[in-house]
């Protein structure tokens, strides 16, 4: 018989619905990941003990890692589907939405709290316009070196959905957000708001929250140096956090 | 000071607003939340426009991200005499003298001050020890013209142009409808676009939503191919949708296809051209049926096909010319890898330093996808289809022929002619959508009736005939799996309308096509529920996708010649007396398949001559 892959997929028709697990056998390919598996599923809609099923509800894109759509927890993992090489998994593969996320149907949750603290923060650069005011700001390379892994973050939110001080009771705000204040607070333009962005990563759900569990750094797709983004950062908010105080 | 300064403004501008009795400033569409429309959103917000900003997915999800190479702008920073002029005619030569020159000459002059506009948004770009920009080498042309970050480098102009879009949208100046998808443009009794109907993929709700003008930045085709370098999104289903509603489609026949992809399951991932940029080198076996390891074979017995046959530009000549020697090489020679269908794509050779620096987010997908290090093992590659030179017809303004609907990016047809020269699709993007936003503002001030006025007649009819579709489809109860018939699709045109034309095949491909459109009409929906249902959605596209496809297909099989992608080898040379000009499809309603006129190409600036890249021009 030929070879088989086997793969247990929770399944939520809808956000008020009961959970429950289907299972599914598929022809083993090359190079088969767990979107690829998904998109079999999708041609053939047949659960493993030959139950017609409807095709699994997820969110992807570019299938190349680099959108951040379709991350979700395999086996028990969160990182992203399009790079889940099958030979690589334990099977049965399990395969269940991000946990800490409203889920919207099966695999597919809301993710756009990450967009809104992007906004909190002020992540970007404030231009005056797009009219042609000639170069931009001198950066040496060693700069750009260091700027560069961060402007990789693709918001997939496997930081968040690892991190343990990431839930409701904390509102902690997360690595991505903070990843992302550095980066623009390092630029020397994207300086000018450096203060209100420290600002905005005080209090609740800020900075502070970080356990230092370093699960982030550990599950970032992108390797994003995200401990020492936090760490970075800390320090900066800190010194405003005087700098406000005594001026204040 | 600060403090009373802001607040002074805002006031200001305030009673400004209303002496000028500007009730509300123009409220503009933009569908698509790729690098064209959020450049047509940022133009828009900043002139004083309200934006509604549609798409299927997180803007900052969308396909410009894949884009790794990088933009091209005639910086000449490397003290090699280049110029817009030089980047205009590489331009026109490597599109094969199709596209029409005056916007294509713009967009060359505009280049260099856009990569600036991008550098103090804060794009990480590649530096030189001295912290300029870097640039790089790219296909089909002569001087390092490429300014990149990383290898990375659409994420990276994505994101600069989302952080500006977001900072408009917490102004209030932009709202965003992400996860609906577009379905039609309303188009009222005078032929004028007055707004789009849109279905949310969450609630399936269907809605009509009214502006003074609507900007479509829609992106690719590539699922009309089943596997391409392009993302799941990319299904042209929105172009289709508006060719059926009476928008002309330009130059469908020329589809690019990639030299350098790595073959997968789920899609084709692109292996960028700047690999080749930064010296990597394409080879086989010089011997049919080689079967020793790449590292046992000496370089006396390597084939390294292109640098022998087109001395000039070497590894980095245009991609349609690469797809084809690849392709000559594999099935006529036969001399693949292991007898596959693949060539090596070499970078060995090259330090790591230098990789890690220039390349690393590319070789880094390879070894994700593959498994091998491209650092220590040459990569295995095969051409993909990439990309549409062909889309919406639009004017030099990016108007389309219906009233109030615009067009930019890869969805419409007017920058890259018969053939795209690598690096100049982030560039056309961008530029169209800076175009676009203006002209669509301008549009919407000077129409002289507003969409206020307009009879919500328009508005609800179209409201009918979308949600009667989707009543249809899901009532449907055939045995046609949505899902299969679009495998079939994607062979058949991979198959038949990609590097090798014949006109046998092609007239064969748009009877198939018929089929496929009968066999659609017998589908099942296996998902019948109302809530977040991808594959109903899918299955809307599915239908706009084999729609386009005969587009394509007729279009290919119509033009007896060979010009840039376009390559049919019983017609092996490119035919200017006949066929120098652009092929424009409408859609015939009644008999429910395309149309084609054809109007002549601008030439105003450059005489066409012979695209030859053994030699320099």
């Amino acid at each position: 018989m030929a070879k088989t892959v086997v793969l247990k997929i929770k399944r939520q028709v809808n956000p008020d619905a009961e959970p429950r697990w289907e299972e599914f056998e598929l022809t083993w390919k090359s190079g088969m990941n767990v979107i690829s598996a998904m998109m079999e599923i999708a041609a053939n809609p047949v659960t493993r003990s030959g139950q017609p099923t409807t095709p699994v509800a997820y969110d992807s894109n570019c299938l190349e890692e680099v959108c951040g759509s379709c991350a979700m927890l395999i086996n028990g993992k969160a990182r992203m589907a399009c790079s889940a090489l099958v030979d690589k998994l334990e099977q049965p593969v399990r395969v269940e939405p991000l946990s800490k996320f409203p889920l919207v149907r099966d695999l597919a949750v809301d993710r756009s709290v990450l967009f809104e603290n992007l906004k909190r923060v002020k992540a970007w650069v404030p231009v005056d316009g797009t009219y042609d005011l000639g170069s931009g700001p001198r950066v040496y390379p060693t700069e750009q070196e260091e700027a560069y892994p961060m402007s990789r973050c693709i918001s997939c939110c496997c930081c968040m959905e690892a991190c343990p001080q990431f839930n409701e009771s904390t509102g902690f705000v997360g690595a991505a957000t903070i990843a992302q204040v550095r980066l623009f607070n390092q630029h020397p333009t994207g300086k000018a708001l450096k203060h209100e962005r420290l600002q905005a990563l005080m209090g609740d759900g800020g900075i502070q929250e970080c356990g230092f569990a370093q699960n982030c750094v550990e599950v970032c797709p992108k390797d994003i140096p995200l401990t020492k983004a936090i760490s970075d950062t800390g320090r900066e908010v800190m010194k405003q956090a005087f700098k406000d105080f005594f001026r204040g | 000071m600060r403090v009373f300064n802001y607040p002074l403004t805002k006031l200001l501008n305030y009673q400004i607003l209303r002496k000028g009795q500007m009730a509300a400033p123009p409220n503009i569409i933009v569908v698509g939340g790729g690098l064209a429309g959020l450049a047509a959103v940022i133009k828009i917000a900043e002139a004083g426009g309200h934006v509604d900003l549609f798409s299927i997915v997180p803007v900052k999800r969308s396909h410009s991200v894949c884009a790794q190479g990088g933009i091209n702008a005639a910086k000449n920073l490397k003290g090699e005499g280049d110029t817009t002029w030089q980047h205009f005619d590489d331009s026109i030569y490597g599109g094969d003298f199709l596209a029409n020159q005056t916007p294509v000459k713009a967009m060359c002059e505009a280049a260099p001050a856009i990569i600036d506009l991008l550098d103090r948004m804060g794009v990480t770009f590649n530096r030189t020890p001295e912290g300029l920009l870097d640039f790089r080498r790219f296909g089909g042309t002569l001087y390092h013209r490429t300014a990149f970050a990383g290898a990375t480098t659409g994420q990276q102009l994505l994101y600069a142009l989302d952080e500006q879009v977001r900072r408009y949208e917490s102004e209030g100046r932009v709202t965003k409808y992400e996860h609906w998808e577009f379905l039609s443009a309303v188009i009222d009794n005078t032929q004028t676009g007055r707004g789009i109907c849109a279905m949310d993929l969450r609630t399936m709700e269907v809605r009509t939503f009214p502006a003074d003008a609507v900007i479509l930045a829609t992106g690719g085709i590539g699922a009309i191919f089943g596997k391409s370098t392009n993302s799941v999104v990319c299904t042209g289903s929105a172009q289709s949708a508006l060719y059926q509603q009476g928008c002309c489609y330009a130059n469908g026949e020329f589809i690019q296809v990639h030299p350098t992809s790595i073959p997968g399951e789920d899609k084709l991932r692109l292996m960028s051209e700047s690999a080749r940029g930064e010296g990597g080198r394409v080879w086989v076996p010089k011997n049919k049926g080689d079967k020793r390891e790449w590292k046992s074979i000496p370089a006396a017995e390597r084939w390294y096909f292109l640098e022998e046959w087109y001395p000039k530009y070497g590894n980095l000549v245009p991609r349609d010319v690469a797809t084809r020697a690849i392709h000559k090489v594999v099935y006529e020679y036969e001399l693949g890898i292991d007898g596959q269908p693949m060539v090596y794509l070499d970078l060995t050779h090259i330090d790591r330093e230098t990789l890690d620096r220039k390349l690393e987010g590319i070789l880094e997908i390879y070894e994700k996808f593959v498994g091998d290090d491209p650092h220590v093992v040459p990569m295995k590659i095969f051409p993909g289809m990439h990309y549409t030179m062909g889309g919406l017809w639009i004017d030099f303004n990016q108007a389309t022929n219906i009233k109030g609907i615009y067009a930019a990016g890869e969805c419409e047809y007017n920058y890259h002619g018969a053939n795209r020269l690598g690096a100049n699709s982030l560039l056309s993007c961008i530029y169209g959508g800076f175009v676009a936003g203006p002209q669509a503002m301008q549009y919407a001030k000077n129409n002289a009736k507003s969409t206020a006025a307009v009879s919500s007649a328009a508005f609800d009819s179209e409201r009918k005939r979308q949600e009667d579709i989707n009543i249809k489809l899901i009532n449907s109860s055939g045995t046609e799996n949505p899902f299969r018939i679009w495998r079939e699709l994607g062979e058949l045109m991979t198959k038949n309308v990609t590097v090798l034309r014949y006109n046998k095949n092609l007239k064969d491909t748009d009877a198939k096509l018929v089929e496929l459109l009968e066999r659609f009409s017998h589908i099942n929906l296996g998902d019948k529920s109302m809530w977040a249902n991808t594959s109903f959605a899918f299955t809307r596209q599915l239908y706009n996708m084999l729609q386009l496809s005969r587009v394509i297909a007729q279009g290919a099989a119509m033009r007896d010649e060979s010009r840039g992608a376009h390559y049919k080898p019983d017609f092996p040379e490119r035919d200017d007396k006949n066929w120098l000009k652009t092929t424009k499809a409408k859609f015939a309603a009644d008999a429910d398949e395309p149309r084609f006129e054809f109007e002549p190409v601008d030439i105003s600036l450059l005489p066409p001559r012979p695209r030859r890249y053994d030699m320099a021009k």
